[in-house]
């Protein structure tokens, strides 16, 4: 697995095989960014933090920069990912209660 | 404070046509003459000058990494007695409602306060753009007061309500002596609802992106400065940063330039073209050399050759609604880019909602 940061700019070129999901992939896309019941810096660090919980390279460049540009503080974009992590790092732990179960139905 | 200006550690982009080289030579979309045509403003003409800018020297007490100015304690530039009297004539004989002194520490010229003594007497509106961290220095503790005597509207600099983020831009120690600045002032009335005594702040951001929007950010600013420090303001200003001078080393040097640039061209804003403030600007220079902004003098842009080329042309310069100033061509390059990218960038924040 490898990225390259400038290959963002191609994203678009997913529209090349399939304009039509594309075109209503972009409005959806556009829609859901917009200031709404939360605000568009609101968004921005949500979708930052979502980038790391799903690992994308190049979520995490663009929503760090669209954080800087929405307003948002290295110390409030560091929480928004501890966030993430935490619940990433909790959603491992909280499977241990499945472990737990099947350890206590195989023993005596 | 620890940062160097692009003169004191010898950089080549402490030269202006160096500056103007680095700038011509990157790859972009389009130029700026091309956008703003397109946006109706084919050449993009001055409307009348509103605003008399004049850059009182390049001295002072600190050192910023973004400044355009490259302005720091080793620049010796301070403008000349006689560039002050042209001035001062210009404004008594003139209809240009609005003095604006930057420097530079403007408040570092030996005759600022006669300056503004004058101005005001000659009945316009005075804008001191102050670093804040200046009235901390012993021998300007009497700076406040002298500007709320004389209802000097200031407009001062604070990236960040973080004191990490505003230290990094402005030097150690800058946010601490900013924010007992800034008490100071609130305790004399500035920023003070109902004083009549402007406040404005301004943030650039802290690094290769564009300002948050104003209005949002402005919220923000008041709730935390009140919040964490008492403090008060009147508005505040969102300013994006220009690729001149320490800035633009900062851009190279980080590998930021060319991606920044393209960044400001993908979004010019064509609504902001008309309120762009050289439209309604004339800069003096601290040798009396005209330029369209603050910015263009930096990087010795001149204004157009029909146009007075500098404050002594007295004549010229009163005759009222001559259209070789007021409707002259301003002179654009990459660096304009920065002002009309997003809701557009002015001396007095954004241009456009």
């Amino acid at each position: 697995m490898y990225y390259h940061a400038k290959d963002l700019a191609h994203f678009p070129d997913m529209g090349k095989e399939a304009p039509e999901l594309w075109q209503k992939f972009s409005e959806w896309y556009a829609a859901v960014f917009k200031e709404g019941a939360l605000t568009e810096r609101e968004k921005a660090l949500i979708a930052l933090a979502v980038a790391h919980a799903v690992q994308c390279p190049y979520c995490i460049d663009a929503y760090t920069t669209a954080s800087l540009e929405k307003g948002s503080t290295p110390e409030q974009m560091t929480e928004a990912v501890h966030v993430a992590a935490a619940i990433r790092g909790g959603s491992s732990l909280v499977h241990g209660v499945q472990m737990r179960n099947h350890i206590d139905k195989l023993s005596m | 404070m620890g940062l160097r200006t692009l003169l004191n550690a010898r950089s080549p982009l402490a030269a202006p046509a160096r500056q103007r080289e680095v700038l011509a030579a990157l790859p972009l979309a389009r130029t700026f003459g091309q956008a703003a045509a397109a946006a109706g403003h084919g050449p993009l003409r001055a409307a009348g000058v509103h605003v008399l800018q004049i850059n009182v020297g390049r001295r002072c007490n600190q050192a910023c990494r973004h400044c355009h100015v490259d302005a720091g304690p080793d620049r010796t530039e301070v403008m000349t007695d006689a560039v002050v009297e042209a001035c001062l004539h210009l404004l008594e004989t003139s209809e240009i409602p609005t003095l604006d002194v930057t420097g530079g520490a403007p408040e570092l010229h030996p005759r600022f306060r006669e300056i503004v003594r004058r101005a005001r007497a000659a009945g316009r509106h005075v804008i001191d753009r102050c670093n804040l961290t200046i009235t901390q220095l012993p021998n300007y503790a009497d700076l406040p007061a002298f500007l709320a005597e004389h209802q000097v509207e200031i407009v001062a600099s604070l990236p960040s309500f973080a004191a990490r983020l505003t230290d990094t831009q402005r030097g150690d120690g800058v946010f601490e002596a900013s924010i007992a600045a800034l008490c100071r002032l609130n305790a004399l009335g500035y920023g003070v609802e109902g004083s009549g005594l402007l406040l404005n702040l301004v943030t650039n951001p802290v690094g290769a992106f564009l300002p948050a929007p104003q209005a949002s950010l402005e919220a923000d600013w008041r709730r935390e400065l009140k919040r964490r420090f008492g403090v008060s303001f009147t508005r505040l200003f969102t300013i994006t940063n220009m690729p001149i001078s320490r800035y633009l080393e900062f851009l190279e040097a980080s590998g930021n330039l060319q991606g920044y640039m393209e960044k400001l061209v993908a979004a010019f804003n064509p609504a902001a073209v008309s309120g762009l403030m050289c439209r309604t600007t004339l800069s003096v220079g601290w040798d009396g050399r005209l330029y369209d902004c603050d910015f263009n003098q930096m990087i010795d842009l001149a204004v157009d050759g029909a146009a007075p080329q500098t404050v002594f042309d007295a004549e010229r310069l009163a005759a009222p609604g001559d259209p070789a100033l007021t409707a002259r061509r301003i002179a654009v390059g990459p660096h304009c880019f920065g002002c009309t990218a997003g809701a557009g960038s002015s001396c007095g924040g954004a241009i456009a909602s």
